[in-house]
């Protein structure tokens, strides 16, 4: 499938190569990666390999190998936005490509606010202290012997699909919603740390702080961290991935993914939020009246359509499967419904085992599209009720400037000749 | 959500604990540190040089805030060296973040959020400036040139006069234009799905 990059209406190219000009005087280290391959552009199966045996049982195989790699034939790739540096950036997950829940911890999407520290894991430490009884430094072996758990998860920024509150922008769903994943996540529940260091009366919030080079800091409630926050260093099986966070991670089942450090080397307990950078001056939605709302955690109810899905074409009318994801930050998917005209009607879509809370769920909805025009759709309800809004309804109470917490039902045309656009609809 | 048992260590066999404690203590080499972990026996209490090295986060009130100042008359130095590259002369031309200016235009189509037109708390750039910037040596400043650069941030913004002296005990003082503006979240605020939602979340709270 095609990939394409998402344009990025707020950084006109001139502007970026601007920048990158005047950046230079910073030093070479600063832009190093500018134009790092592989990001952002799919890679086919290099030229010069040689093609595959016409008959793989006359050919022996390839040896065994220490750690595997997918074929060479797969090319989903993760897609960078065109951020002004490679270390403030961000990339998206091919959900045009997912199948089932979980995404491979390769194609998880990125946020990095300066870029992916190295941390040798011998040498990290987590430290917790403030409104303790009992501040303590750990190390990774001693967080490893504690009692863990695993949850299958999603994380999504609360930037997705912040380029589609005015128009329709992103190029496909990569671009849309690219930036949630889930994933299998395995850790020690953070109220047993919290335990173990003994809270002090008066003790309402937590600052968590990464060790890389933002030394990114969130502040959190301790109610939500008594309750299913997880102190997390395995991913899907294995370590967590550097761009994940290794060697230690929050993660905070169902709320924005910036509040959920990675990085892990401090938890201050305190009696108060401490107001850092990315609860006041980021990840703050901005109302048409100029008040912005703060501490916005909880991502709301949102599905999409991952075929068909822009970007795509239907080769002729005929029988498709249709099929998505759809997710809550407030608990379990309870239903999700599709429209293939527009959302005038709307009828029930399949849910596939396992129906997590807090995790991806994947639908699907048997189709027969008759060669016309179509605008497929994909609509979601949560175990307390709350229905996925329609775009035009959260323009009306937020405006076109909040930039974060766009969970809207999202439009997909599917043209007469096959081919499907983004629109808003 | 399952949670593990804490007590359970507790009616653990004694031996199970002893060899415990003969673990932390070859561990640890420090008895006293015993009392840190009643539960589960992992973890060393901090050092002072760690907690000292390590405690850098600012909040409203500026507790943590080490000695030291600057005034905006000095701050320019450190600016124009460290942060106009990114910043821009004035701190409104870009490209990175725009640091002034923007002041009204929250409401409007084309809200410009800045430090002076959206940031409510002055702290807040006091802490992201001391850990964060610049951009190619993060925490590099001396406590005094992140003063002076604060300070000369809020003069740009018209919030403080050039020679005012920021400080660990000025510097929570400083009221932010725009402090007022920030609301709870009130979600869920739209579509169907408002109502039932909000009968649900007000069960919650």
């Amino acid at each position: 499938m095609a990939t394409t990059t998402p344009h990025d209406p707020t950084s006109p190219e001139p502007s970026r190569r601007r920048f990158l000009k005047r950046v230079t005087a910073l030093g070479a280290a600063m832009v190093a990666g500018a134009a790092r391959p592989g990001v952002g552009t799919a890679q086919s199966p290099a030229a010069a390999d040689k093609p595959a045996p016409d008959d793989p049982t006359k050919e022996l195989g390839s040896p065994v190998r220490p750690y595997g790699q997918r074929s060479r034939f797969e090319q989903a790739v993760r897609q960078q936005f065109p951020t002004k540096t490679n270390e403030s950036s961000w990339t998206f997950t091919p959900l045009q490509d997912s199948r089932g829940i979980i995404t491979p911890s390769a194609l998880h999407f990125e946020r990095h606010h300066a870029g992916v520290p190295d941390i040798d894991p011998a040498k990290h430490r987590l430290m917790i202290h403030g409104m303790v009884d009992r501040p303590m430094i750990l190390t990774m072996d001693e967080v490893r012997r504690l009692p863990s758990v695993s949850r299958i998860y999603f994380i999504e920024c609360s930037g997705n699909g912040l380029t589609e509150w005015a128009k329709p922008t992103a190029k496909g769903v990569q671009g849309t919603h690219g930036l949630t994943s889930c994933s299998e996540w395995t850790g020690v529940p953070l109220s047993l740390l919290l335990k173990e260091a003994g809270l002090q009366k008066g003790a309402t919030w937590l600052v968590a702080e990464g060790a890389d080079a933002a030394v990114m800091t969130r502040s959190i409630p301790m109610k939500k961290a008594m309750d299913d926050i997880l102190v997390a260093y395995g991913q899907n099986g294995e370590a967590i991935r550097p761009e994940q966070g290794y060697p230690l991670r929050l993660v905070i089942p169902g709320w924005e993914g910036n509040s959920q450090v990675k990085w892990l080397r401090r938890i201050k307990v305190v009696d108060k939020p401490y107001m850092t950078r990315e609860e006041t001056s980021k990840y703050t939605d901005l109302m048409p009246d100029g008040t912005a709302r703060q501490f916005t955690f909880e991502m709301e109810a949102k599905s999409v359509i991952t075929y068909p899905s822009a970007g795509q074409k239907l080769p002729g009318p005929g029988f498709y499967q249709v099929t998505g994801l759809a997710w809550s930050g407030r608990g379990k998917i309870r239903s999700v419904e599709v429209s293939t005209d527009g959302g005038k009607s709307w009828k029930p879509a399949q849910l596939q085992e396992p129906v997590l809370r807090f995790a991806h769920a994947r639908f699907t909805f048997p189709w027969k599209w008759d060669g016309q025009e179509a605008i497929v759709q994909s609509r979601c309800t949560d175990e307390t009720g709350y229905v996925q809004p329609r775009l035009a309804d959260l323009v009306k109470v937020r405006g076109v400037n909040s930039v974060y917490h766009l969970n809207a039902i999202q439009s997909w045309k599917v043209a007469a000749g096959g081919e499907v656009s983004n629109v808003h609809a | 959500m399952c949670m593990p048992r804490l007590g359970f260590l507790r009616q653990a066999p004694r031996t199970l604990l002893a060899a415990g404690i003969i673990f932390a203590m070859a561990h640890l080499g420090a008895p006293s540190v015993l009392a840190q972990s009643p539960t589960y026996g992992v973890g060393r209490l901090p050092t002072q040089a760690e907690f000292k090295a390590w405690d850098i986060a600012i909040g409203p009130d500026g507790r943590e805030l080490p000695p030291g100042s600057g005034t905006a008359k000095a701050g320019k130095a450190v600016y124009d060296a460290k942060c106009a590259v990114c910043h821009g002369p004035t701190g409104k031309e870009g490209p990175q973040d725009v640091l002034a200016g923007g002041k009204g235009t929250l409401n409007t189509p084309k809200p410009l959020k800045t430090v002076g037109s959206y940031w409510p708390y002055a702290t807040t750039l006091w802490d992201f400036t001391n850990r964060a910037m610049p951009f190619n040596a993060p925490g590099s400043l001396t406590p005094d040139e992140v003063y002076a650069a604060t300070a000369y941030v809020l003069y740009l913004n018209g919030i403080v006069g050039e020679t005012d002296i920021i400080n660990a005990r000025t510097l929570p003082q400083v009221k932010m234009p725009n402090r007022d503006a920030f609301v709870p979240d009130p979600r869920p605020d739209a579509g169907k799905g408002a109502k039932a939602g909000n009968e649900k979340a007000a069960a919650r709270k």
